[in-house]
């Protein structure tokens, strides 16, 4: 009754083009973008900004790039993680060797330096396919960790092999309290987001997703694998990349190749499977699925303890977490092995007919 | 379909609670000082970490069934970090505002420790790192937050020399032999390294670095490399189960496990109990104390709680290496809060800034620590604004294949005329890097 188009009729090409044709959707996204921008900067604490809010900001632009190789062009990759430290150490040297390099700049060449490592790691892809194809992107994860650990210059000869930044400013605004670090990131998020929607729905994103569902017969109707899959890595480095300078520079503020290892990998692959291949907000629902709920049930089982008058040991607690955690995993995969999104996009489909569903 | 909405929704419902559970604690509860204790009791390096914060739990514990700071009892909740730099930093950021604030942070993991650094100023806090930590920050002058009590690993690495050159028969024998640091391969591991080649230059003998990636059971490589070069020493710089494989893979390739040197971290029950007899004859640093079963204190720990039910952990571990470091952490922090109440008021609650001052002008001399029960366990500890390590006293324990024992009753002090101007250096370029003015000596004294 609410959410249907019945009567939004379209008048011009650019009309029947945009994002979203159906006006109530534009009004959620609008809705939503004020919610993230304003409303949520008055009704939560520090915590939320620190803990969770920033670190789902920052991954879900990760998890959008991992999208766009793994569920747009179905290049798997475990490489993620090397890609999010490439983009901030290299980011950090921009920052600190070159003088008054601002903050955005260095960010954003971060990211053009590890959509550059990318493409060099993805030239693979034209010969192998699948597990093989995952194996060989592996190797970027071990090679960057070796990198960072052992080449003295990229860490700017830190004895520990730390590296850390401050005094973040862009244009004289300061980003040094949580508020103006969750603004910062959630704007470049918002761009990025608008940036890979766009994507998706032009020519590139049409080249890719031919390429995920037959390679073979996108060949043949003229699209060029090679292109299309570098494109494809390009891209998605470049987000991963910024992805993880922003880690480096607004989350951590001081960090080691150990924040980007394997772990993290796969961490963003298991963000885009359970969140949802081949869709933009599915990338948001498995960021948030890995970033909030180990974190949730981590406080919860606790207070459900409390509740019982059961004291859990703080082992047990992670314990649990881990064994929740995992068992909702391969829960999802069984009951909607498409994701999350699948979740939404049937909870719409639904609302259209509410509420006399034939 | 409906089984997997209802997860969806219980999940999403558990996101909102916990949203509600994580507000701030309101009020603060009259006259409980807060302790919040990060802790990895599970995950890799849980083995070493459990005992640990068994000790950090137990003396916060004593020292309630003794009636508190001069009558303010203590509150301590425990947060699971599993020695990972963002759980952490996401723990931190939990308990740092509860009931009133946080006294100290102690998250025994250099990485968080480095992390930390980077916010404790801002919220106040200090952060205290006993035997860990950024070594250039005993300048309290440029780290007014950070409290590298006891010893660094600048101190490790030279009194590691120090005990290398008296076995040779002196400093000057010191000349063309080769010393081999096997580390871990993270900020901890890597912190003595321009100590190492600082002496190396300047005793004339050669440093050879292996490093060994986390968690450190695959070593086969590191120790084929050591046979190949035959180093008159292997230091040890390793973590949890890092240290037994090294010494497993020593007694594989024949390396004298007599010639093998721990740092602090790598000379502890855990490291050489599962090895037993092939790790005799290694020796480990101590950070003062070793296993100090037969010490007062381990006797009030296991009259006080354990004979009553309350201990954590198991009742033998209470004396160990790694549990009495732990319930020394505490009780540094704990004195700290007791010299800030002498300024600020007996019985009082101390926020983290008046626990600051109390730990910058620490004073505690060996009646006071015999009294405390810490006798033959540990000496004077005196801080200053410009010195927040407060004692550089090492021992060398050695393991004779059952326990560690003190062979040679020998106290060694860290060179300061090497050190300070190495702290001086790194740590004025922190502060160039971060534009910190360092404090004066007359800020100091406020």
């Amino acid at each position: 009754m609410l959410y249907r188009e019945n009567g939004q009729f379209k008048t011009s090409y650019a009309a029947d083009q945009q994002i979203f044709p159906i006006t109530q959707d534009r009004w959620a996204i609008i809705g939503i973008l004020v919610f993230a921008f304003v409303a949520v900067p008055l009704l939560v604490d520090e915590y939320m900004f620190r803990a969770i809010l920033i670190p789902f900001v920052i991954l879900s632009l990760a998890a959008l790039g991992v999208n766009i190789l793994v569920g747009f062009c179905g290049q798997i990759t475990l490489g993620a993680g090397a890609f999010m430290a490439v983009g901030a150490y290299a980011a950090y040297n921009f920052h600190i060797r070159v003088e008054g390099m601002p903050l955005l700049v260095s960010l954003l060449l971060g990211g053009l330096t590890a959509a550059a490592v990318g493409i060099v790691f993805g030239i693979p892809s034209l010969r192998v396919r699948g597990l093989y194809l995952a194996v060989a992107t592996l190797a970027a994860q071990f090679f960057t960790d070796w990198v960072f650990l052992r080449v003295p210059w990229f860490t700017d000869n830190a004895s520990s092999g730390s590296v850390s930044v401050s005094n973040l400013q862009v244009m004289g605004w300061q980003i040094n309290n949580p508020l103006n670090k969750y603004l910062f990131c959630l704007a470049i998020l918002t761009v990025f987001a608008l940036m890979a929607k766009n994507m998706t729905r032009s020519a590139i994103g049409r080249q890719w997703m031919a390429i995920r569902d037959m390679d073979v017969a996108a060949e043949v109707i003229g699209i060029r694998p090679l292109f299309a899959k570098l494109s494809a890595f390009a891209v998605s480095s470049f987000f991963v990349g910024t992805a993880g300078a922003l880690w480096g520079f607004v989350h951590l503020a001081s960090w080691e190749p150990a924040a980007f290892s394997v772990d993290r990998s796969f961490q963003l692959l298991f963000m885009v499977i359970i969140g949802g291949l081949g869709s933009i907000m599915g990338s948001f629902f498995g960021a948030a699925f890995i970033v909030v709920l180990p974190i949730a049930l981590n406080q919860l089982l606790p207070a459900i303890g409390d509740l019982v008058g059961v004291e859990i040991s703080t082992a047990g607690i992670s314990h649990a977490e881990l064994i929740i955690f995992g068992g909702l995993i391969v829960f999802f995969l069984i009951k909607e092995p498409h994701g999350i999104a699948r979740l939404w996009s049937t909870g719409k489909e639904k609302l259209r007919l509410w509420p006399f569903p034939h | 379909m409906n089984l997997s909405k209802l997860v969806l929704t219980a999940s999403l419902g558990a996101i909102a609670l916990s949203s509600l559970a994580t507000a701030p604690a309101a009020a603060q509860q009259a006259k409980e000082q807060y302790f919040p204790v990060l802790v990895y009791r599970t995950g890799a390096y849980a083995p070493n970490g459990a005992p640990w914060a068994n000790g950090y739990v137990d003396y916060l514990k004593l020292v309630n069934a003794q009636g508190g700071i001069n009558g303010v009892k203590l509150i301590f909740e425990e947060c699971e970090t599993g020695y990972a730099t963002d759980r952490g930093v996401e723990c931190y950021e939990r308990l740092k505002g509860k009931h009133g604030g946080a006294t100290n942070f102690q998250p025994l993991s250099t990485g968080v420790t480095f992390a930390l650094t980077e916010k404790a100023p801002k919220d106040k806090i200090p952060l205290i790192t006993a035997g860990y930590g950024r070594s250039e920050s005993t300048n309290g002058a440029v780290f007014p937050w950070n409290f590298p009590l006891l010893g660094t690993y600048w101190v490790g690495a030279d009194v590691a020399i120090q005990y290398i050159a008296k076995q040779e028969g002196g400093a000057d024998k010191l000349k063309g032999k080769k010393i081999a640091l096997v580390y871990h391969d993270s900020p901890y591991g890597k912190e003595p390294i321009p100590v190492l080649e600082e002496l190396g230059k300047k005793h004339g003998f050669q440093v050879q670095l292996l490093p060994v990636a986390h968690p450190g059971v695959e070593q086969k490589a590191t120790w084929l490399q050591i046979r190949q070069s035959k180093p008159d020493y292997v230091l040890l710089w390793g973590w949890g189960v890092m240290n037994s494989t090294a010494l497993r893979e020593a007694q594989a390739t024949g390396y004298p496990r007599n010639k093998m040197l721990g740092i602090w971290w790598a000379g502890a029950e855990p490291d050489v109990k599962d090895v037993g007899e092939g790790a005799k004859g290694y020796s480990a640093l101590t950070l003062q104390h070793g296993a100090e079963h037969n010490s007062r204190i381990a006797k009030d720990v296991l009259a006080a709680l354990h004979a009553k039910g309350e201990g954590t952990g198991p009742k033998e571990e209470v004396g160990d290496v790694l549990y009495m470091r732990g319930l020394i952490s505490a009780m540094l922090a704990v004195e700290g809060v007791r010299k800030a109440q002498e300024r600020y008021g007996k019985g009082k609650v101390m926020t983290g800034e008046q626990v600051r001052w109390g730990l910058e002008h620490l004073d505690l001399d060996q009646k006071t620590l015999d009294a405390m029960g810490f006798a033959g366990v540990m000496r004077p500890v005196k801080t200053s604004c410009l010195d927040h390590m407060g004692s550089s006293w090492v021992r060398i324990q050695t393991w004779n294949g059952k326990k560690w024992e003190f062979v040679s009753p020998d106290w060694y002090q860290a060179d300061d005329t090497t050190l300070r101007p190495m702290v001086m250096l790194a740590s004025g370029k922190y502060a160039e890097e971060k534009n910190l003015t360092p404090r004066t000596p007359e800020e100091c004294n406020k």
